[in-house]
Formats: structure tokens, sequence, C-alpha cells
């Protein structure tokens, strides 16, 4: 349709552009490109023929064809002795299994593991949203959900990497994961995240994420205590573009778990779109290849959703779907699943909260593989979907919804302290091996940030250097344990050996195995998911969900008594029985039975005995006279307004709740009618209750004022106080007497 | 560490337990005495396996193996496994070495990359 809005969209449309959502790109489904989700008219058939053993045909291509990556799936990652009955089920009865919580876990594990790339994905797209939540309730590998952590910041500033690796540490992060804007000071965030995360809480996994052979190197140094960054692809020509192949990937997969390194594979939709490699297929496909070839080389676990590519697959139709089908198929292959989320995949919160919100009320073994527990400037991996801004909000949905994210509430006060002895240790350990020397206002500067910007502009060589003298004199983490000891960390020692000796005993080699606060192993051996329908699972601890629960900015009706007692003065007090007035110029002000008791402070912050005397200033403006009243039987602010006003000679009355409400009323009105209401107390200024005063007085003179109107606001006022008037009004509620006669007050 | 098996041993065969914070700082804790055993993660290999997952148990087999060549051996074959860095007999020599080092499935493991990469153009 045409006409003279065409060039220029209407007030409407131009609304709707500028708000954040249109920042984001969407791109028109393109197979050609690679740019479509859960399937590509491209993707293979899915077949597999074996003969003495041996496959010979996997999705449509035969042996002899096979790429690196089809040959070492075909050669490692399919169960021959399942296979034949797995690929005749047809698609939509394995997808039923996964949803259905009578069919255990194993069994769908079991299936799976003779399914190839191509039978797989088909198998999950075909899971609505809401089916992959109960598939990813049953099948993730781990009972207990956890959630791990980014900590970096712009300047690698290894004291601040320590205190914010304590911090996150309190927040209840299992695994922190760091990395380096200048790859050469990678020795140092890796020792100073271990500190950091020792100083924190026993038991904290700590990985740097870098460049494979010199991650790999960190780890043999014991400087981190699992590695992520082991990045797969679905494509033969992109994993070689990133320098590996499955054969060398699967050597390192061997080589780390030979130092007993607790070690995960990382891929993604999006990747390979983005290197222009994704052969006509859809990311789905392409991730199913990802994660059997993950399984094939005996990893334990897979990093995916999206990753780096999360808004690539964001920008399709259907690709944050593909995202949580990535997730649930590394579970159906039965391994860990550290489940995205740790993109900004969206400018808009709507967005990116949508694109959570499925996994964290399923529950993954990580919910964000990065929650980025530090500010989103300093996030050197890039924004996270989740940032240090949201922790608070992250805390909420867990106590909305009732759910483990893997988070809890860390006291303010706690959170000082380990700030403190983690930029201390680090500066001890530092000054220790002559590797910088920092000073008192550093360690002050470092432990107050709320970000890299709060502190004065280092200087980066010391820290390249620091790193360099670590990795080049041959330091390890035992030496890093004596300087703690010996500097007076002892505490702190003992946690670094013993994360040392965790990988003497090769418990968290297992599937999704984290470490508790106690040094427990919680893995798919030791905490299976034995999730089979309600009544069954993984449920909080009453401990934990108490934890849940407590977020630091709940309030109790006691909380909010003590804070209106603050408030108390005695400028109000009870002057008798209240009487019958006969000045027609008389307004009475009835109050509620809470005020001038227990409740000083109405909702917008205003004592109650200023804004009383703002009505009565307004009823002086009018020469109008005035008596207070406190009605004692009812909190009902049209009968409090009501029976003022048959007490008032005017029969004019003004009626105010001590929570700032206020109306005013005639006599031969019916309760619930009124003259003037003021609904929305927070928002209430001295001002209005001035106008109001003066409307009461003009309404008693027999005038028909303009009616005052209750300022705008599009806040969530509601939001804001609603809890706050609950206790209120519990509180007027319990000094309200049936029967109780009214009393004068004089202010 | 609470929860250790008291039984658990180091790859030097010195008992996890023994190792303290204060053997520690006298410089009494080698390398080894904080390096897991091949004996161990055969143990960790047969739990993989009761939990449904063979491919992490002769992936730790492998390590098991891996266990006893140096980081700088690990490093090396790393290296020579990547694409493009060894041609095939390289390859082969590799595995043969592994082979003699007592790591009969990576040795294994190499030579099936060799004959992939010279067929897939991944060779040097």
């Amino acid at each position: 349709m045409t006409g003279p809005h065409e060039a220029r969209p209407v007030g409407r449309v131009r609304f709707m552009d500028a708000q954040r959502v249109n920042l984001d790109g969407f791109a028109v489904e393109n197979p050609e490109l690679g740019l479509v989700a859960l399937a590509s008219p491209y993707d293979p058939e899915p077949g597999l023929v074996v003969e003495d053993g041996v496959v010979v045909e996997m999705d449509g291509v035969r042996a002899d064809e096979f790429d690196s990556v089809d040959a070492f799936i075909a050669a490692h990652g399919l169960d021959l002795a399942v296979a034949a009955e797995a690929m005749a089920l047809p698609d939509v009865a394995l997808a039923r299994m996964m949803v259905d919580p009578g069919v255990p876990r194993a069994e769908v594990v079991r299936l799976c593991a003779g399914t190839t790339p191509a039978k797989l994905a088909r198998v999950l797209a075909m899971l609505r949203p809401a089916e992959l939540v109960m598939a990813m309730t049953k099948l993730r590998a781990r009972r207990t959900p956890s959630n791990q952590a980014h900590v970096t910041n712009r300047l690698d500033d290894p004291l601040l990497l320590a205190a914010d690796a304590a911090t996150a540490a309190a927040f209840g992060f299992r695994e922190l994961e760091t990395t380096v804007p200048v790859l050469a000071d990678a020795p140092s965030n890796a020792v100073a995240v271990s500190i950091g995360a020792a100083v924190g809480s026993p038991g904290v996994l700590v990985q740097c994420s870098v460049e494979e052979a010199l991650e790999l190197e960190l780890g043999l140094r014991g400087f981190v205590s699992y590695a992520e960054t082991v990045s797969l692809y679905g494509t033969e020509q992109v994993f070689t573009d990133g320098d590996d192949t499955p054969w060398s990937k699967a050597f390192l997969t061997g080589a780390y778990a030979s130092r007993g390194i607790k070690m995960r594979v990382s891929s993604g939709a999006g990747a390979e779109v983005l290197m222009g490699g994704a052969e006509r297929r859809s990311m789905l496909y392409l991730e199913s290849r990802c994660v059997s070839l993950a399984r094939a080389m005996g990893a334990q676990g897979v990093q995916n959703g999206g990753i780096d590519g999360a808004s690539v697959a964001g920008a399709v139709p259907r690709g944050v779907r593909e995202l949580m089908a990535e997730n649930v198929m590394v579970m159906a292959r039965n391994l860990e699943s550290c489940s995205g989320n740790d993109a900004l995949m969206s400018e808009s919160d709507v967005r990116r909260t949508s694109r959570t919100l499925p996994i964290f009320l399923a529950g993954s073994d990580f919910v964000c593989s990065g929650f980025g527990s530090i500010q989103r400037y300093d996030n050197m991996f890039g924004p996270s979907n989740w940032n240090a801004e949201d922790v608070d909000d992250y805390l909420a949905m867990q106590r909305d919804w009732g759910v483990d994210g893997g988070l809890r509430t860390a006291d303010p006060a706690d959170i000082a302290a380990l700030r403190e002895r983690a930029a201390q240790a680090v500066r001890a350990v530092y000054e220790w091996f002559g590797l910088a020397d920092f000073t008192d206002e550093q360690v002050a500067a470092a432990v107050d940030a709320a970000g890299s910007k709060d502190l004065a502009p280092g200087d980066p060589v010391a820290v390249t250097h620091a790193a360099r003298t670590i990795r080049e004199t041959g330091l390890t983490m035992a030496d890093v344990v004596t300087a703690l000891y010996e500097t007076g960390f002892e505490p702190e020692a003992e946690r670094l050996l013993d994360m040392l000796k965790v990988r003497v005993a090769g418990d968290c080699l297992q599937t999704a195995a984290i470490l508790t606060p106690d040094m427990r192993v919680l893995s798919l051996v030791t905490d299976p998911n034995d999730y089979s329908g309600p009544g069954t699972g993984y449920e909080p601890s009453p401990e934990r969900q108490a934890e849940i629960d407590a977020i630091r900015q709940q309030r109790s009706v006691e909380d909010l008594r003590r804070e209106q007692a603050a408030h108390a003065r005695d400028a109000l007090r009870p002057a008798g029985p209240a009487t019958q007035g006969g000045d027609p110029r008389e307004v009475v002000i009835g109050v509620s039975p809470a005020t001038g008791r227990d409740i000083w402070v109405t909702l917008s912050g205003l004592p109650v005995v200023d804004v009383l005397r703002e009505l009565l200033a307004g009823l002086e403006e009018e020469g109008c006279t005035a008596r207070i009243i406190r009605f004692c039987d009812t909190i009902d602010l049209g009968m409090i307004g009501l029976s003022a006003a048959r007490l008032a000679g005017s029969g004019i009355g003004i009626g105010l709740q001590a929570k700032g409400t206020a109306l005013i009323h005639r006599r031969d009105l019916a309760p619930l009618a009124n003259l003037e209401l003021y609904s929305i107390a927070p928002v209430l200024s001295a001002a209005d209750y001035r106008l109001m005063g003066v409307n009461a007085g003009r309404h008693a003179k027999g005038g028909a004022p303009e009616p005052a109107r209750n300022p705008y606001t599009d806040e969530a006022i509601e939001a804001r106080y609603h809890t706050k008037v609950v206790s209120l009004v519990a509180i007027e509620r319990a000094h309200c007497r049936p029967g109780a006669l009214p009393e004068e007050l004089v202010l | 560490m609470t929860g250790a098996d008291p039984r658990l041993r180091a790859y030097s065969g010195r008992p996890v337990e023994a190792v303290t914070l204060e053997a520690v700082r006298r410089g009494e804790v080698s390398a080894d005495d904080l390096r897991i055993s091949p004996e161990t993660l055969e143990a960790q290999a047969v739990a993989s396996e009761r939990h449904g997952n063979p491919q992490l148990a002769a992936n730790l087999r492998r390590a098991a193996e891996l266990a006893r060549i140096s980081d700088e051996d690990v490093m090396r074959v790393y290296e020579a496994l990547r694409p493009r860095r060894a041609t095939a007999g390289e390859l082969s020599a590799l595995a043969r070495w592994l082979e003699e080092r007592g790591c009969p499935r990576n040795a294994a493991l190499v030579r099936q990359a060799r004959d992939v990469y010279v067929r897939r153009g991944l060779t040097r």
C-alpha cells in the first residue's frame, strides 16, 4: 500500500524503530550461506551402513570420501552395537523418548550413542521449546546445576583480577574463566585468578582461555585447574583454518587427562557461517557433527550454544531455539553441557533474557559458559549475555522461580573483606617472587573498584614483565603455594594445594565434575541426574533454598517498623475525644489509625507531620479552619474521609492514610465515592498536598475547583512499593480497633 | 583434602595424604608427587565405561599412556599432529616412537591420523 506516509514512517513506527531491539541484525534465512537454524535443504539424509564392524557409509557419504571430521566420528564415535536399532527408530519416537519422564535418561543415552550426526540433528529439530526444557531437565548429566563466570579486565591488573575472582567465588560460581587482551600476560592472569578464587572459596576450578599450546602449558604447570578453549568446528575447512584436526584435538584431550586436568571442548552455531565455511548446512547439523566428534574424542563435555556465533544464530528464524537444542544434544550424548549464554546476543534486555530463560529454568551443568561477573567493558571475551549489572537480576530470578541457577547472595561486608584479602595475597606473592611491587593505594583502589576504569592507569609493561618472569623462571603452582604459606596466607595455600591434589585423584576427569566448597566432587558418577518426572530429580536442599530466597534486598514488616520508628517525633499528640464541628468554614482532616503512632513517613519519603502542615496551610490560604482527627476503627481511606466530612462543620473532609494516599470527601457521598483522590502516594510532593488543602477549602466554601491530578509516572511504582504497602497496611491493621472512637490530635 | 582415598597414590608412589603444606614448604614435594598415575587413570576409565561413555574411557586409557611421558614430549606430539606440520614419514616415525615408549594406543591414533591426513591433504 502506498500513501502520504511512505517516505517517512508515522510516529508509532518511528517510535518502534528507536527501540533497542532494532539495533540487532536480523537475517533473511539463507541456506546457501548457512544462515539457517534447524534444517537446511542441503543437510544429508541420515543413514549408516556397517560392514564387518566398520562404518562404510555415514549420512550419505562413503568412507573413501569421508572428510577428517566424518572419519574420526566413524572410527570412534558410534556404538555399533545399538546403531541399527537407533537408526531404525523414527525421529519422532526418539524425540518423544527424550521428553517423556517415564523413559530413563540412560535409555536415551544408550540409543543416542548409536545415532549419526544427521540423525540426532533431525531428532533435536523436532523438539519444541517447552519440550527442550523437559528434555534438558532430564538429560543433563549432573543432578546439581552450576554456573561459570568470566573474570577479566582491560588492564590485566592482577590485583583487580584477584579481587574479582574472590567476588565471583563468593557469589557461588564454581568455575572461573579468564583470558587476556595481551597474550603474553596469560601466566600472570592465571596465577592472579587462581589465588583470588582460592580466597573466595575452596574448590573453585579456574581456566585461562588462550591459544591451545599455551593453554596446555599453563595447565601442565598447575596454574589452571581446567581447560575449555579446545575448539571444534563442523566442517573440515574451518577446522583446519583453526589450525587443528580431529586427531590433534583428540590427542590434546588425552594430554589434559594425562595430567589429571578437567577439559571440555568448545563449539557452537555460527562459527562456520562467520568463517564462510558452512557448506550450505544448517547450524544444528554442523553442531551435531561437533558434538558427535566431542564424544568420539573422549572429551567429557562441550561448551556450546552459539558461544562466539550466538548472535549469528540469533539473527535467523528459530535461531535461539537452535542454541538450546545444541545443549540438549550434548546432554543426549552423555556429556557435560556448559550451555552458552556467554555472549551478548542482543541489545535488548528482553531478547537476551528470553534467550537464557528456558535453560535457566531447566537447569544445566553450567547455565552460562561464562557469566560476565565483571563490567561489560572489562570482559575481554566481549560482553556476556549476563554481566555484573545483572547479578542482582539473576539472583531475583532464582528466587522468583525457586530454581537453582548456581548463584548465591554474597554479604556486602564479606565481599569487601574477600576483595581485600585477595588483593593482599596477590601483592604478597608477586613481591615474594620479585614479579612486581604494589602500593597500598593500588591495593585499596582494586578492592574498591567496580571495574578497571576506577583504577589509575597502570603500567602495562609491569604485568607483561611479571608474566614473562613466571613463564621463564619455570615457576609452578607448587611454588605459589609455598609463597602464600610463607607470606601468611596459609588457608589459601592449603586450598591451592588441594586443587593440585584433586588432579592426582582424577575424579574431576569424569563427566560434569565440579567441586563443592567442602571439596566433594559432584559429577555424572557421584551426582547423576535422576529426574523422572515431578517429585524426582534435583531439588534445592532446605539450606540452599533459603540461600536462594534470602536476597539482600528482602525486607520484613519488622524492618519497615524499625525504619519508621527512626522518624518518630512528638509533634502529633492526642487531645481527647473528637466532637462534631459547627463552623461552616471548618474542614476535618481524618487520619488513619497508625498515623503518628508507628507510621511517620509516607511512601514518598515525606514526614506525615509535614504532609499535615501542607494540608493545613492550603486550607488556611482559603480562609478555612481545620481539625485533625484520628479514626481508629477502620483503615479504609474512603470511610476515614467520609467520617471526617461528617464531623466537619462544612461537611468537607480530607482523608489521609499515613502512607500518603489522600482524598477529599463530602458528607453526603457514598463511602467509595469522593471529590478528589491522590492514589499514587509514592510520587506525591509537598506541593501536591498543599493543593489538596486549597481545593478542600474551595469545596468547603461551595466552589467547584479544578480537581488536582495524580502526578504522572511511567515507572514500576507498584513493584517498588507494594511490599512496603503490605507492611504498612499490616501496621495500620494492628492499630485498628472495632468500635474505637475517633480522637482529636494537635500538631 | 577431605574425602581423599587414603590409599590414593601419586605418580611417584607417594600417598597423596602425605603431600602436606608443610612438606611443600620444606621443598620435599616433587612434581611427580602431584601427578596422576596411570593406575588411577585406568580406574577412572573403568568408571567412565560403567557410566555409559566408552569413548571417555578410551581417552583416559590414552591418557594413562601419556602420563608416563614428559610435558615436552606431549607438547611435541601435539604440534606434530596439527595440520601440515609433519610428513607421513614423520608421523610414522612418531607412531613408532610412541609404541616404543609404551604408548600403543596413542601410536595407533597417530597412524590413523597419518592415513587420513594423506588422503585429505593435511600432511606437510
